[in-house]
């Protein structure tokens, strides 16, 4: 099968489309959940979102609409990690992982409890974005438009409080509501994440972009351009992979993800040899 | 006659080992260049935090130009530069340009954007600490000396009437040190600036500060530095030979 007749598949063309919406999203994000080390919030809130889907289907609501129901419920969470690690006397980690295992273990129940829609849950585990419907592109590509609106409209705020909460604050900052942005804009890609990558890869599309960026960019708008450009450039090969290969979509995404990483480590090395400390 | 820049009333703060400050009282006037020095954990950087509404206070008031701090929203008039340089992450991609634009964030309403006219005031003020070549370099790039006068870019870009510094010299070598403060007394002196600083070093503030504020906990002494050096309170604290040695180092 040679690269264009692949590219002919409705299927190939929604799974690429919505992944590299997704793709845009979470490596943008991740550059500022990387530098407030947040990067394994991802990761809490993808188990929140299996839990979630768990009600979905308990609910018998599948597909687009399963999104109905975790997009709220992960959105709460976003905001209870939050206000767990600001008032809770508990480190950002603490209350990402309080939260995770809540989620995952109400998933766990439900899936236990329900018999019949284990099999359907247990592909949010590892993601089937060969799978994805035209709604659900759709509805890709809705959010993608409203998360990217809303980075826009915040871009300096977001970058003051990655660069210092307690500058951004003297800086007339609404530090805590920036936060609860961020975190809601995180939310909303991480349920939408899911189909593409399942709830054991998720945290990778936030955090490896954003690391491999780091290697390389000189300067923080460089930094985020950068990040999207590797994590879109990822999803596509990793599709066009798997598909020639006959291997997992959702691996081979983060194969390329990680290749690419070591790729700007080794990059780094060799065009800034003074800086490798 | 305009009113004092900073007025705080009995303000008293605690962490949960206890109280760090106690009953709290003074004034700050325009223009003036107050240095607040005290020994370790005396509450120097508590009492600057609480000032700008970074850490919750427990009893009493801070205003800050003549507006009780939580209703306070001219940010624009406040400078901050803080302790630590390690609160600046080594592998954070900003570059020098980039670090010194968050400054001028308290001048711009909603949605946020720096234009042209912002970007030649970054490159004035970089210019005019003399780090214009730094423009392009990453902040970690940058030596202990380069990263404070950047980060003091940061502070002064958007022309403000107050200067909070932390600690500011901790991490400069004594030559580098001397330099900082002649500059902060010039931005004091030419653009009339009101300072407040925190410092260990009191004899090398004390040639620039026109006031002095002495802290463990409570306020000990707030003057001029000449009543500083002559306070019997201040003998009796350091004793007479260390008195001498910080008002007569000059």
């Amino acid at each position: 099968m040679n690269l264009l007749e692949i590219l002919s598949y409705g299927f190939i063309q929604r799974a690429l489309l919505a992944g590299t919406l997704i793709a845009l999203l979470c490596s943008v994000l991740g550059v500022f959940l990387v530098l407030r080390r947040l990067s394994l919030i991802g990761d809490g809130l993808a188990h929140v979102t299996f839990g979630s889907t768990a009600i979905a289907l308990a609910l018998k609501l599948y597909s687009a609409m399963s999104l109905l129901v975790s997009a709220p419920i992960v959105m709460l969470a976003s905001l209870g990690i939050l206000k767990l690690s600001e008032k809770g006397r508990l480190s950002g980690d603490a209350a990402i992982g309080l939260v995770s295992a809540l989620g995952i273990s109400i998933g766990i129940i439900l899936a236990s409890a329900g018999g019949g829609y284990n099999v359907d849950l247990l592909s949010y585990l590892f993601g089937n974005i060969l799978s994805i419907r035209s709604e659900e592109v759709v509805i890709a590509a809705l959010l993608c438009a409203g998360v990217m609106l809303m980075l826009t409209l915040y871009y300096h705020e977001l970058f003051a409080i990655s660069f210092s909460d307690e500058l951004a604050q003297v800086s007339g900052i609404r530090t805590s509501y920036i936060n609860a942005v961020l975190v809601l804009l995180t939310a909303l890609s991480v349920v939408l994440a899911m189909k593409l990558v399942g709830v054991m890869l998720i945290s990778s599309m936030l955090i490896v972009p954003a690391a491999t960026a780091l290697q390389l960019a000189r300067g923080f708008k460089v930094c985020i351009v950068l990040a999207a450009l590797q994590g879109c450039s990822s999803v596509i090969i990793g599709i066009i992979i798997s598909i020639m290969t006959n291997l997992p979509a959702s691996a081979s995404i983060v194969m390329v993800n990680l290749l690419f990483f070591v790729i700007a480590c080794v990059a780094r090395r060799i065009i800034y040899p003074k800086n490798n400390n | 006659m305009p009113g004092p820049i900073v007025t705080t009333e009995l303000l008293s703060c605690s962490y949960r080992e206890g109280r760090v400050l106690e009953d709290i009282s003074f004034q700050v006037k325009r223009g003036d260049y107050v240095g607040i020095v005290g020994p370790n954990g005396s509450g120097k950087s508590t009492l600057i935090k609480a000032l700008l509404g970074l850490v919750t206070i427990g009893n009493g008031s801070v205003t800050l130009f003549g507006t009780p701090l939580s209703s306070f929203r001219d940010w624009h008039k406040v400078g901050y530069l803080p302790q630590s340089l390690h609160l600046v992450n080594p592998v954070f991609p900003a570059t020098v340009h980039e670090t010194v634009g968050l400054g001028l964030l308290s001048l711009k309403r909603f949605p946020k954007r720096l234009n042209r006219a912002d970007k030649d005031k970054i490159n004035t003020i970089l210019y005019e600490l003399g780090i214009l070549d730094l423009e392009r370099k990453l902040i970690g790039e940058l030596s202990g000396g380069q990263l404070q006068r950047v980060l003091l870019a940061r502070a002064i870009v958007n022309e403000p009437e107050l200067l909070v510094l932390d600690e500011p010299t901790a991490a400069l070598d004594p030559e580098t040190r001397g330099r900082f403060y002649a500059m902060i007394a010039d931005i004091n002196r030419s653009r009339s600036v009101t300072i407040l600083l925190v410092t260990h070093d009191s004899g090398a503030i004390g040639e620039h500060a026109s006031k002095m504020l002495y802290l463990d906990k409570k306020l000990l002494f707030y003057g001029s530095f000449d009543q500083f050096c002559h306070s019997p309170e201040m003998s009796s604290l350091f004793g007479e030979h260390s008195q001498h040695l910080i008002c007569h180092r000059h």
